[in-house]
């Protein structure tokens, strides 16, 4: 367990100390945001609706590109070994990454998402509501990422596959992330649910995957 | 593994025979004629029996595309259930012919799932007045697609094979897992497709003189998945072999120039 939070907290500390791997992610998510009017045309009403589904489009493509490094520095200076033969089980070394992945990525996304709602003339009433479902599902989301992240790790083309590998294991995210926001009663409640429902089954299930796909990369 | 070292000469007949790749070779030589025999004739009876079917009151000719379409639609999944079932056979067992099972099966599924799409979105032009709609199965075997496309392209990334099955085999399990999440979530999201017609519980809603000819070209592509995967699977046993013997003899001509250059440079 100190092993485990001792490399959360590098993680944390490297992200912090060195910011561009979070300050890539949060631009890439604003200019992301920013392009779409430019393309549907300034309609004030139009964007507001689409709101919801453009802000997560643009967050889970933000949190794709941003995942691919995850291993990798790690890989390359040689520290991924040194962690493979520590103490800490692969399956920690895993889930460890990928809630660091969480932290340093998706919960700066988050946080800046209501500024990014803005710019779209999101309704002032619908932003908790996102943040709620966008806090909730996207735990799930670094998680799934970081088993892909691992599958690719070291590949030739590796950044470029990795999105064909995870974004379509997204779709549930993103059905159920936008259907918070929908009108009928008790949607949100039960979007919620699912996202969290989805959220824990990926904590559950993918560190086994990225586990075995580290050990086959460090072979 | 154990099986292999067994003796050759115990020749108890066990399902773990054929997974020696000799045993598989030999069996699957002796039993593909007959299948390709077998798939002809199905298909021959299928299509005619298509063809002279009725046309359906509301569709029209248009329910012609069904006799293709249905069956792409569930070697798709199918498909997808042999890769599983096969990379869990891989990475508990490390079975090298499990590995080629799955990688001969993701092509072919990929191919039958193109297949149901776009015999799907033929007869979609005419009945739903668009080449695609945004319906709840059409989405999710379009994604079903994508994790084809997907596990291809993991295994095309990789060069040492060993590995690019292993990888693709993780893949393929974290596909397995999370096809029926994709497809709940997308049937929530949106249901505008018909829904199943042939099996459920209270019997089949579809008219015999179009559910029989439905039945057989099922029975035949399912066939014709059987005599393309083993073909394939052959394919890709032979392939390995020559990567073998091309390897075995590199490194003995590597051997005989240096013998070579050691006695020139002995001269």
């Amino acid at each position: 367990m100190k092993a485990f939070l001792a490399l959360i907290e590098r993680d944390l500390r490297l992200a912090l100390r060195q910011g561009s791997a979070i300050g890539t992610a949060l631009g890439f998510y604003l200019i992301a945001v920013s392009i779409i009017p430019l393309g549907l045309g300034p309609d004030l009403a139009l964007l507001s609706r689409i709101a919801p589904g453009i802000l997560w489009i643009s967050f889970l493509l933000s949190a794709v590109l941003s995942v691919d490094a995850l291993f990798q520095e790690d890989r390359d200076d040689g520290s991924l070994d040194a962690l493979a033969i520590g103490p800490l089980p692969s399956e920690l070394i895993a889930v460890s990454k990928s809630l660091s992945h969480w932290l340093t990525t998706c919960v700066p996304l988050i946080i800046i998402t209501p500024l990014a709602g803005l710019l779209l003339n999101i309704e002032l009433n619908a932003v908790p509501k996102l943040l709620a479902s966008l806090a909730a599902g996207t735990v799930g989301i670094s998680f799934i990422a970081g088993a892909g992240a691992a599958l690719t790790l070291g590949l030739r083309r590796g950044a470029l596959l990795l999105p064909l590998l995870i974004l379509p294991l997204f779709a549930p995210f993103l059905i159920f992330g936008v259907g918070a926001m929908a009108e009928a009663p008790g949607a949100f409640v039960q979007s919620i649910l699912f996202l969290s429902a989805l959220s824990l089954f990926s904590i559950a299930a993918m560190p086994f995957a990225a586990a075995l796909a580290l050990r086959l990369s460090l072979e | 593994m154990a099986e292999l070292s067994e003796p050759q000469t115990m020749r108890s007949w066990r399902v773990s025979t054929l997974a020696n790749p000799t045993a598989f070779m030999r069996l699957s030589g002796k039993l593909l004629p007959w299948l390709i025999a077998l798939t002809l004739i199905l298909f021959a009876v299928g299509l005619t029996m298509a063809f002279l079917a009725p046309p359906d009151y509301q569709q029209g000719e248009t329910v012609k595309i069904m006799y293709v379409h249905v069956p792409a639609a569930w070697l798709s999944m199918a498909c997808y259930s042999v890769i599983a079932l096969s990379s869990a056979g891989y990475l508990i067992w490390r079975h090298p012919l499990a590995d080629v099972s799955a990688k001969a099966a993701a092509p072919i599924g990929a191919v039958f799932t193109l297949l149901a799409l776009v015999t799907g979105s033929l007869w979609g032009k005419p009945m739903w007045g668009a080449y695609w709609v945004w319906d709840a199965r059409l989405t999710s075997v379009l994604i079903l697609f994508f994790l084809y496309l997907g596990l291809i392209a993991l295994r095309q990334a990789i060069d040492e094979p060993g590995r690019a099955g292993r990888a693709a085999a993780i893949l393929a399990l974290i596909g397995a897992v999370n096809i029926p999440i994709i497809k709940y979530s997308v049937n929530w999201w949106n249901t505008l497709h018909q829904p199943a017609s042939v099996i459920r519980a209270d019997g089949p809603t579809i008219a015999p003189s179009l559910l029989w000819p439905l039945l057989i070209m099922a029975l035949a592509f399912t066939i014709l998945f059987v005599v393309l995967h083993l073909k394939a699977m052959r394919a890709e046993v032979l392939r390995r072999r020559c990567d073998a013997m091309i390897a075995v003899h590199v490194r003995g001509d590597a051997a005989q120039d240096r013998a070579g250059g050691e006695a020139v440079s002995h001269v």
